[in-house]
């Protein structure tokens, strides 16, 4: 039966929670010590006293990026089901994604001509 | 027991899958122990080194030694660290790393494998989601070097998931199929053979695009230890430590499957048995991965990004016109 294949995804995701949450709620905290101090929990800056936040602006490049990625991820998502088709679908699927290709392509070139795609 | 996949579920089925994932967790921690030992032997041979050699014959019992080492050391947790995120983000970055082993066909048998009729597009779709796990983990720690680390494999794998993605569209047009074990059966009627043949220009894409995505060296940018201490993991300790390296290897083992799947013929392969096929091509797989990372030097951040968006995903957008225009034409 095909649902038997997703109870099998079902079971994966239940042992993959059970075995870090097994191994460090509750095996974990028998076998190791806990002896927090101040010293320790300070946060790692290379020996140093930890100087200001870490969370400060960051460089707007990883906003574009993202952007990108989300427009061209899409368009990975449209192509999948193509792709299985694409022997019945012949010439006119092919003629179809040419077109659709062509005008993300565009969008590429624009992004490469902007200077987007450098990172400085 | 182990006939669930064509018949009704009883009980009986029921045991049968949770001793069928059962099996794969456990060969799953043995593989990636045996991994490790694997690379820094491998490495080390490179390198002229002996590598580990004095915990148990050969250093085999090294990883071991490792993992109750890592098991019986304190849990350290920053004062300023976002307790609830700090404590989850290892958990998010390894359970889907865990969970896309349940699409791959180890075997011609098929009872460690769900035959999703999305294979493909359910690996892909969950690999993706390691990297919240990355990057929270990195927000989470309030350390600067954890937080660039955090951002940097953000970027890193969003791009290279876009060339991942293209370049496994050449196998599903040839194949019409994104299930895994029917991509591994059409391989063998195939006229071309295994699709490393027709797809050559899709498998480099492929393995380089794997690589950036496992954060292996010559693309290790995200825990580069000369400018980032280790990167998204800087302040986790001990076990939660542990689960990072674990989904790091899972993953090496995974994606080495996968590419074994779509592009060497999976279990295929004439007198040895399939899980022997299977075992040698992955390792295969698994070894070039290791000689890339003795062999190459890091490389920038800003030629890291160009590769991926000016090379790579224009190469695989033409892998795939040429591989429809070739198919429309032979």
């Amino acid at each position: 039966m095909y649902g038997n294949n997703y109870l099998f995804v079902l079971i994966f995701l239940a042992l993959g929670v059970f075995l870090p949450v097994s191994s460090l709620m509750v095996i974990g905290p028998l076998l190791r010590p806990n002896h927090p101090s101040r010293a320790k929990t300070t946060t790692y800056e290379s020996g140093l006293e930890p100087v200001g936040d870490a969370r400060a602006r960051y460089n707007v490049r990883y906003y574009l990026f993202a952007l990108l990625f989300v427009i061209f991820d899409v368009e990975i998502v449209f192509l999948y089901p193509w792709a299985v088709e694409y022997k019945h679908l012949g010439v006119f699927g092919f003629v179809e994604m040419l077109i659709f290709i062509l005008l993300l392509v565009i969008g590429l070139v624009y992004a490469w001509r902007k200077k987007v795609l450098e990172w400085k | 027991m182990f006939s669930w996949q064509t018949q009704p579920l009883t009980w009986m089925h029921f045991l049968g899958m949770l001793i069928g994932a059962v099996i794969v967790l456990f060969l799953v921690l043995f593989i990636v122990m045996y991994t490790i030992y694997f690379e820094r032997k491998v490495i080390g041979w490179m390198q002229n080194r002996i590598g580990p050699n004095r915990v148990g014959p050969f250093g085999l019992l090294q990883s071991a030694a490792d993992v109750f080492k890592l098991l019986l050391k304190e849990d350290i947790i920053p004062a300023n660290a976002d307790r609830p995120m700090f404590l989850i983000a290892p958990i998010i970055a390894f359970v889907p790393s865990f969970m896309v082993l349940a699409v791959i066909p180890y075997t011609a048998t098929h009872i460690f494998t769900a035959g999703l009729n999305v294979g493909v597009l359910y690996y892909i779709a969950l690999s993706s989601i390691s990297i919240v796990g990355i990057v929270l983990g990195g927000w989470a720690s309030n350390n600067k070097y954890s937080l660039v680390g955090g951002l940097r494999s953000a970027a890193q794998m969003i791009s290279y998931e876009i060339p991942l993605g293209l370049s496994i569209l050449g196998v599903i047009m040839l194949a019409g199929s994104l299930n895994l074990n029917t991509i591994v059966t059409h391989q063998a009627t195939d006229r071309f053979g295994w699709y490393i043949i027709p797809q050559i220009i899709g498998f480099v894409v492929f393995v380089i695009a794997a690589i950036a995505e496992l954060n292996r060296t010559p693309f290790d940018l995200p825990e580069a230890e000369s400018e980032l201490v280790a990167g998204y993991f800087t302040e986790y300790t001990g076990f939660r430590f542990a689960f990072y390296m674990l989904a790091e290897y899972v993953y090496v083992f995974a994606i080495s499957a996968l590419g074994t799947t779509l592009f060497l013929g999976g279990w295929e392969g004439p007198f040895l048995p399939s899980w022997l096929w299977f075992a040698i091509k992955t390792s295969a797989f698994i070894f070039f991965l290791f000689w890339v990372r003795a062999t190459m030097p890091r490389i920038r951040i800003d030629q890291l990004m160009g590769f991926a968006w000016k090379v790579l995903i224009p190469v695989a957008l033409f892998n795939i016109l040429l591989t429809g225009a070739l198919s429309l034409i032979l």
